[in-house]
């Protein structure tokens, strides 16, 4: 049964981390296939590691995936966050469609 | 007690629990445990005192704000995930990007932090700036509804702010 539970959670993970790859390859700019990039992999990798862990039970292997879990959890938004300013302040262009663009009005911020 | 050694018994513990849960469940081994006590040293001494700035007493509907938190963003995360999804597959990408100005009364850095990664881990926003001083957050918004500070502010961050107060300030 657990067995089932995990390939269910593995498969849910992989096609989360598939949707994320594909807006990375969709999205126009870098601010916005961060998003897809950020979201989508982090919950994807998640579900995969979640699902090791419902397969493994509580064993010297099934407890790293939950250690892994938390530390993605933490740091993949704050990656995230760090390349999408290093970008803005290297002054690469938002896409067309862009409505505003706050960021720039107030740049003598930085 | 003074401040510092409790962050630097804070950090001790919480090292020590990530070294033996790494290595020890399930066999016991008395050379991983003195390298684990040796390594989980080494951490506190060298990054022990950054872990709790301020002090604080300790109350009983912290722990329930914190688990409702969880769930709350965990409920957050999978509506995030749905609407991506939805955008990358729709043949006509119907996004309407840009950067929005939030408003935060957030204060201190570790409330400024989970409040910013939360941002960034909810449906169709991404946190590039934080100005602490006049407590302005910049977030990248996928599908603007709103170019109003005010409205935004009650979009993206009402959600979290409430909660996020009564964890950590």
């Amino acid at each position: 049964m657990s067995e089932i539970i995990g390939y269910i959670l593995i498969c849910i993970g992989l096609a989360f981390d598939f949707f994320g790859v594909l807006g990375l390859v969709r999205l126009p700019d870098v601010y916005n296939r961060l998003q897809a990039a950020t979201k989508c992999v982090t919950f994807g990798t998640a579900g995969i590691l979640a699902g090791v862990f419902v397969m493994e039970g509580y064993s010297s292997m099934g407890l790293k995936p939950i250690i892994c879990i938390i530390f993605i959890l933490l740091t993949a938004p704050v990656s995230a966050h760090a390349i999408a300013r290093a970008a803005h302040r290297a002054k690469i262009k938002l896409t067309d469609k862009t409505i505003v663009d706050k960021y720039e009005e107030d740049k003598e911020l930085y | 007690m003074k401040l510092e050694t409790k962050s630097r018994i804070a950090v001790f513990i919480i090292s020590f629990i990530a070294y033996f849960v790494i290595t020890q469940i399930g066999k016991f081994d008395w050379q991983e445990l003195i390298v684990g006590i040796i390594i989980s040293l080494i951490t506190t001494i060298v990054t022990g005192d950054i872990l709790i700035k301020t002090e604080r007493k300790f109350k009983f509907s912290r722990i329930l704000y914190t688990i409702l938190y969880i769930f709350q963003l965990l409920w957050e995360i999978i509506k995030a995930n749905i609407h991506v999804a939805y955008l990358v597959l729709h043949p006509k990408l119907p996004i309407k990007p840009g950067i929005v100005k939030i408003r935060t009364d957030l204060k201190k850095d570790s409330s400024l932090t989970m409040l910013a990664n939360s941002i960034t881990l909810t449906p169709g926003t991404l946190t590039i700036d934080v100005n602490k001083e006049e407590g302005v957050l910049y977030v990248h918004w996928i599908d603007i509804k709103s170019i109003d500070i005010d409205k935004a502010t009650d979009i993206i961050g009402g959600r979290f702010e409430k909660t996020i107060k009564e964890i950590f300030e």
